[in-house]
């Protein structure tokens, strides 16, 4: 997984606020956007939801993804992945 | 001048904000309204009873003017537009309506042609039609493999599916056939229930009957030829019978009215349910864009919130200075009831005359008791007492 500095190099093709939405909102924003892109595209999720810690990660390894890393931000989590097939 | 109320949607939250309405506004202080497109009220819990055979659908729906108090129009017609620059409603049949306060209780609906095959290759118990469906496809069933599934999120009523395999598993031991049966519950979270709480009391019961739990399955596509669900995460599954929630969304108008977020559902305030940079005009039930379940509770809780701020707007928050006037002479409100909570109380029947209770809010989640007899029983009264109190504001 990439480190905090590095991911902020990563492009995305979205970047998706789901702060505002509770568990399993924000992971439902996720498969929504990664099944609407492009094989190879990076797509990044807000969370200020702690659920999202285990969900995201875990939806991701289950559909054989790539979560190229997790930043910790002023009071949310980003996560970013990358649709792989 | 009397104060223009129009309520869009005759379910749960509609019939009951119109009661409450003209039972704690002083009379002649407002024209009520009900706008909807049938006239008729259906008690949606009851689909699930008979999707399985343990009702019949004739006592789920009655007239709605039936369910009104004798002040309130109803008015037979859909909404179309709603223009809120000049408060009015373009309706489909009859020309407009124009209001001053404006309540959005249209609920929500199948989308079934947002996942391909759907339709043709599942069943639900979504509607009175769907349900009946299902009820046939059932009797029958004689053995094979059944997979319960959720097509899309978020959905009406987030314990039907759980309590559908419950009952099924039930159903299936009366007619001897389980031995023969699979039954496959495909979650689309990495747990059966949405509320993490009630997941650790539903999955060791799956477990015990013998339903097995699938996470993580998001439906992708169905073929109704091959009999096959495939899922985003790239998963097939083979099925004799699939039983799966299809998608909802709002009501079209609301999305044409440019009333609803990106989530397309209305967007209003979590506490005051005004819909947002809209003054006057309210959502609830289904159609919000809440992070709460969709249900009738949620509706039933939400209404008197409503109902307290559309008073309180239209006679001041002062219940004293107006009671000589007759119709107000009741208790006052406390200001909490200002403010929805997030409050939901629903039951969950877990099968062999058991179920539990979900209560919770927007900060505490539900603390389930274990299945018992009594929260069934408490259940089976709900259902018959609906009609008298629950629509009417009696409870």
């Amino acid at each position: 997984m990439a480190e905090n500095s590095d991911l902020d190099a990563v492009e995305t093709v979205q970047e998706i606020d789901a702060r505002g939405s509770f568990c399993p909102g924000p992971l439902m924003e996720m498969i929504r956007a990664v099944r609407d892109s492009q094989v190879g595209d990076a797509v990044a999720v807000w969370s200020k939801d702690p659920g999202s810690r285990t969900d995201i990660p875990a939806w991701i390894q289950k559909a054989k993804h790539e979560l190229i890393g997790v930043q910790d931000k002023d009071g949310y989590t980003r996560f970013v992945v990358r649709k792989m097939h | 001048m009397p104060e223009e109320i129009v309520i869009l949607g005759g379910g749960v939250g509609g019939t009951l904000t119109a009661n409450l309405l003209d039972k704690r506004l002083p009379k002649g202080s407002a024209r009520i309204k009900i706008v909807d497109p049938m006239g008729i009220h259906v008690y949606q819990p009851g689909f699930l009873y008979v999707a399985l055979g343990l009702a019949n659908s004739g006592w789920l729906s009655r007239s709605l003017r039936s369910l009104l108090r004798p002040g309130i129009e109803v008015v037979i017609d859909s909404a179309v537009k709603i223009d809120a620059k000049s408060k009015k409603i373009l309706l489909e049949r009859d020309g407009e309506l124009s209001y001053d306060r404006l309540v959005i209780a249209t609920g929500s609906y199948s989308d079934e042609q947002k996942v391909p095959g759907l339709h043709e290759g599942s069943y639900n118990f979504y509607s009175m039609a769907e349900a009946e469906r299902l009820r046939e496809a059932l009797n029958n069933f004689t053995g094979g493999t059944i997979l319960i599934g959720i097509a899309g999120m978020p959905y009406k009523c987030p314990p039907a599916p759980v309590e559908f395999a419950f009952l099924l598993d039930e159903m299936l031991r009366k007619r001897k056939i389980r031995d023969k049966t699979r039954i496959r519950f495909l979650s689309p979270l990495n747990r059966a229930f949405t509320i993490e709480s009630a997941s650790k009391m539903v999955q060791p019961l799956f477990e015990e009957r013998g339903i097995e739990l699938e996470t993580f399955v998001n439906v992708d596509t169905v073929d109704p030829e091959k009999h096959e669900l495939t899922s985003i995460e790239g998963e097939t599954y083979s099925y004799d019978l699939a039983v799966l929630v299809p998608p909802h969304r709002a009501a079209a108008f609301l999305v044409d009215s440019g009333l609803v977020d990106k989530s397309g559902w209305l967007a209003v305030d979590p506490n005051t349910l005004e819909v947002v940079g809209q003054e006057g005009m309210y959502g609830i039930g289904d159609t919000t864009n809440l992070p709460i379940s969709k249900s009738g509770s949620t509706a039933h809780f939400e209404s008197p919130v409503v109902v307290e701020q559309i008073r309180r707007s239209i006679v001041g928050s002062n219940t004293n200075l107006l009671s000589s006037i007759g119709r107000i002479k009741r208790r006052s409100v406390s200001p909490s009831k200002l403010r929805y909570k997030g409050k939901v109380t629903c039951f969950l029947e877990t099968g062999h005359r058991k179920a539990t209770i979900l209560i919770f809010n927007y900060d505490k989640p539900p603390n389930p008791p274990k299945p018992s007899v009594v929260w069934h029983l408490a259940k089976w009264f709900f259902n018959r007492i609906y009609w008298i109190t629950v629509p009417r504001g009696r409870v």
